[in-house]
């Protein structure tokens, strides 16, 4: 049974304790056994049981992520992995600040975009525009791409969160 | 110290010792240092614990690897901080890789000088973190006595593992309440699946009683699981009629003396486990892991099988090789559920059916693949392990090993019928181990005969716990099959690199007899055939600590062997074999 080797990309949701040392568990599971991330976010989602919830996105051949997701679940402290790319319908978003400067001529090209694109301006100076925008991967790297020749000095971004489409849990 | 009511505040040091005690623990192997103080005074005050003062700390490790796997207990290891918990680094990945059940408590600088670059700090948890099951910094003495108890429970369930509990001094000297095991709060992400799904079992029922050519596959997992997972597997396999090989890490799982068993698997295995291996319909594999030193080249890897898995950890499953029908679950409650499935399909085994197989497999076994051109001049290193296996058969014999050739010829050549007999260093391959394993053998079993087949080579990597082996008079002995350079290592550079013996020679090698008797030992040494039955004979006889320096033939290699990169239809069977197979490809050359 040769499993195909085709590489795809999985969004995964990691329920994990929250307590010292577990996000290096995670990372250093993927850095050890070369496993690739392509990003990566952590935060504390429920308070009352200390849980947190670490979004990845990896790729893979389908055996390594079958791999990937036993992997996971052996580590102590996870409490589940849900591949939510196998699991269905979901929703991923990313937030991303970007930071552009530019002489006076182009300034009104920079806020035309950004507005077509339906950023916000969240900080402004005369030499300088800083844009908040969420949306899914490719929608920030279209925006970030188009300002790219008007002057974009600095981004910064979240990494992907991800929740499924419905009414289940996760 | 008195065991003290639970309601008393207890020091954490004392906790340390409460927890040990009420965990069962009756050896700790450990070294002092600064950090552990507190808890070697504590030891001091009472006298429940036996501790046991290693030369190394790596030693301590492998001591209680030893003591686990040929008892079934949780062996323990107590070490300071920093150098202490480095040294113990090797033997955590040992039992890692194995998956020996260890607990491992280290010392480590008080909580406000962590991060600091103290004396004697290391980031044990981050160190340890890739080579054991779980690990702990303890940084509140009220959680300490709930971790401990956590860490033991996590060592020994599931796929066994090793565990570490980090110990600021801060916390051995704070007191607080002692939790005792069953008041103890579980873990709720942890949970391990013992229990096999029903639907598998009855598919794995059904590819049985279809087979024509079926193999069993057993490894280290039946061990682990325990004497109940090793009986129900012999059941297994007498009910089915059907042949059955066994890893490095599963011998002894099923009698080897057996005429179903056709011997060790693997790069070093037998040739009629191999082909029967490579020609199979099905494949039951039980606890073990598809390691490549078993299957070899992956793509060409029993081509025309359907495969059973059977394992306690989701990871192993379709990690190296894919697999036709995936049983999660402990081998013993899968092994009982599927004999009660075979029993209600009233399955009789059908001898007609699989008998062409087994004419097949008979004509592998007469190729005799473990045959040795024998010498009256020369001690040939199979020889010498033949003889102590017939010299000591009728006693109850355990038997550890270094890493090289002499372990795969151990392998080949010593018979266990029984399970936990037999001790190696599998996955990771560490030189070193055989002795401060067999130190833990004979403090679990104080009667028994324990042997450490060695090479020179290897012996000298963890030579210091002679000093421990005569301090506690523990009677091992030390088998040296001395044939002057790493066996395997040269083998290799034989065969793959054009004879270029590059630094595996070792000059200078310590009298082995002289250096026994400076640690206090017995030593003795063969040099011809005639005297090998003498010298082992002797060796039984004297009730202390002795090493024996078998010189054996210097240049003899270890056959069968698979070469790297090569399928298991292309062993190479001895040296008339070498000349006639090409040279390994640049493929193969690349694996280690």
């Amino acid at each position: 049974m040769a499993a195909p080797e085709t590489v795809e990309k999985h969004t995964m949701a990691v329920l994990v304790d929250n307590e010292p040392g577990v996000l290096a568990r995670v990372i250093g599971l993927f850095s050890g056994r070369g496993y690739n991330i392509e990003s990566l976010t952590v935060a504390e989602t429920d308070p009352k049981n200390k849980l947190s919830r670490i979004t990845i996105v990896t790729s893979g051949t389908p055996m390594i992520i079958e791999q990937i997701k036993a992997q996971l679940n052996r580590i102590v402290p996870v409490h589940g992995v849900h591949d939510l790319t196998e699991e269905g319908p979901f929703v991923e978003r990313e937030l991303a600040l970007i930071k552009v400067t530019g002489g006076a001529e182009s300034r009104a090209e920079t806020l035309r975009l950004a507005d077509i694109f339906h950023a916000r301006v969240v900080d402004t100076t005369p030499e300088s525009y800083v844009f908040e925008m969420t949306g899914s991967t490719e929608k920030l790297d279209a925006f970030i791409n188009l300002m790219e020749p008007l002057g974009v000095v600095d981004i910064s971004r979240t990494g992907v969160a991800a929740i499924s489409r419905g009414a289940d849990k996760f | 110290m008195a065991v003290q009511p639970a309601t008393h505040e207890l020091s954490g040091a004392e906790m340390v010792i409460r927890a040990l005690v009420d965990q069962g623990v009756d050896v700790v192997f450990g070294y002092p240092g600064g950090a552990v103080l507190p808890i070697y005074d504590a030891l001091f005050k009472q006298n429940r614990l036996r501790h046991i003062l290693v030369r190394h700390e790596q030693g301590a490790v492998h001591a209680a690897e030893g003591y686990a796997r040929s008892s079934g207990k949780v062996g323990v290891v107590l070490v300071t901080s920093g150098p202490g918990a480095t040294n113990a680094v090797t033997g955590l990945t040992d039992a890692l890789m194995d998956s020996v059940p260890i607990v491992c408590l280290t010392g480590q600088v008080p909580t406000h000088l962590i991060g600091n670059d103290a004396f004697q700090e290391a980031d044990t948890t981050g160190i340890t973190r890739p080579c054991t099951k779980h690990n702990y910094l303890v940084k509140d003495v009220n959680d300490l006595a709930r971790v401990i108890h956590e860490a033991f429970m996590i060592a020994r369930t599931g796929r066994p593992g090793p565990v570490v509990v980090d110990l600021p001094k801060d916390m051995l000297f704070a007191t607080g309440l002692y939790l005792p095991p069953e008041t103890a709060p579980t873990r709720k992400s942890y949970r391990p699946q013992i229990k096999p799904p029903a639907t598998r079992i009855t598919g794995a029922a059904q590819l049985i009683m279809a087979a024509k050519k079926p193999l069993f596959y057993g490894g280290g997992g039946l061990i682990n699981s325990g004497p109940r997972a090793c009986a129900l597997f012999s059941e297994l396999v007498r009910l089915t009629g059907f042949p059955v090989t066994l890893t490095l890490m599963g011998l002894g799982a099923y009698p080897a003396s057996d005429k179903q068993y056709l011997g060790l698997v693997g790069m070093h295995g037998t040739f009629e486990s191999n082909n029967a291996m490579h020609d199979c319909d099905l494949m039951i594999n039980i606890g073990a892991r598809f390691d490549d030193r078993v299957t070899g080249k992956v793509a060409a890897f029993a081509p025309h099988s359907r495969k059973i898995h059977v394992d306690i950890d989701p990871s192993s499953i379709n990690k190296n090789v894919g697999v036709d029908l995936a049983i999660v679950g402990d081998c013993a409650e899968v092994l009982a559920a599927l004999i009660a499935e075979l029993k209600a399909q009233v399955y009789k085994a059908d001898p007609a059916r699989i008998a062409p197989w087994w004419r097949q497999i008979e004509t592998w076994r007469k190729r005799d693949c473990l045959r040795y051109v024998k010498s009256d001049t020369i001690i040939k290193p199979q020889y010498a392990i033949e003889r102590l296996y017939a010299l000591t058969r009728d006693r109850d014999v355990f038997i550890t090993t270094e890493v090289g050739q002499h372990q795969m010829w151990a392998a080949q050549l010593f018979k266990f019928d029984k399970p936990f007999h037999w001790m190696t260093s599998g996955g990771l391959g560490t030189m070193g181990y055989g002795l401060p394993a067999a130190m833990g053998v004979q403090l679990a079993h104080p009667d028994a005969l324990v042997v450490d087949i060695a090479g020179e080579a290897s012996i000298l990597m963890n030579i210091q716990e002679m000093s421990t082996v005569c301090q506690y008079r523990l009677p091992v002995k030390v088998f040296i099959l001395n044939n002057q350079y790493m066996g395997m290592v040269r083998q290799w550079q034989e065969l793959l690199h054009g004879g270029r013996y590059s630094e595996s020679y070792t000059a200078a090698l310590p009298d082995f007899v002289k250096l026994a008797e400076a640690f206090g030992a017995v030593g003795l040494r063969a040099e011809k055939p005639g005297e090998v039955d003498r010298i082992i004979n002797e060796m039984i006889a004297v009730d202390r600590p002795v090493i024996v320096d078998v010189q054996v033939d210097p240049k003899e290699n270890c056959f069968p062997m698979i070469p790297s990169g090569a399928a298991h239809n292309e062993m190479l069977l001895g040296p008339e074999d070498k000349q006639t197979s090409g040279p390994v490809s640049e493929e193969g050359m690349v694996l280690v």
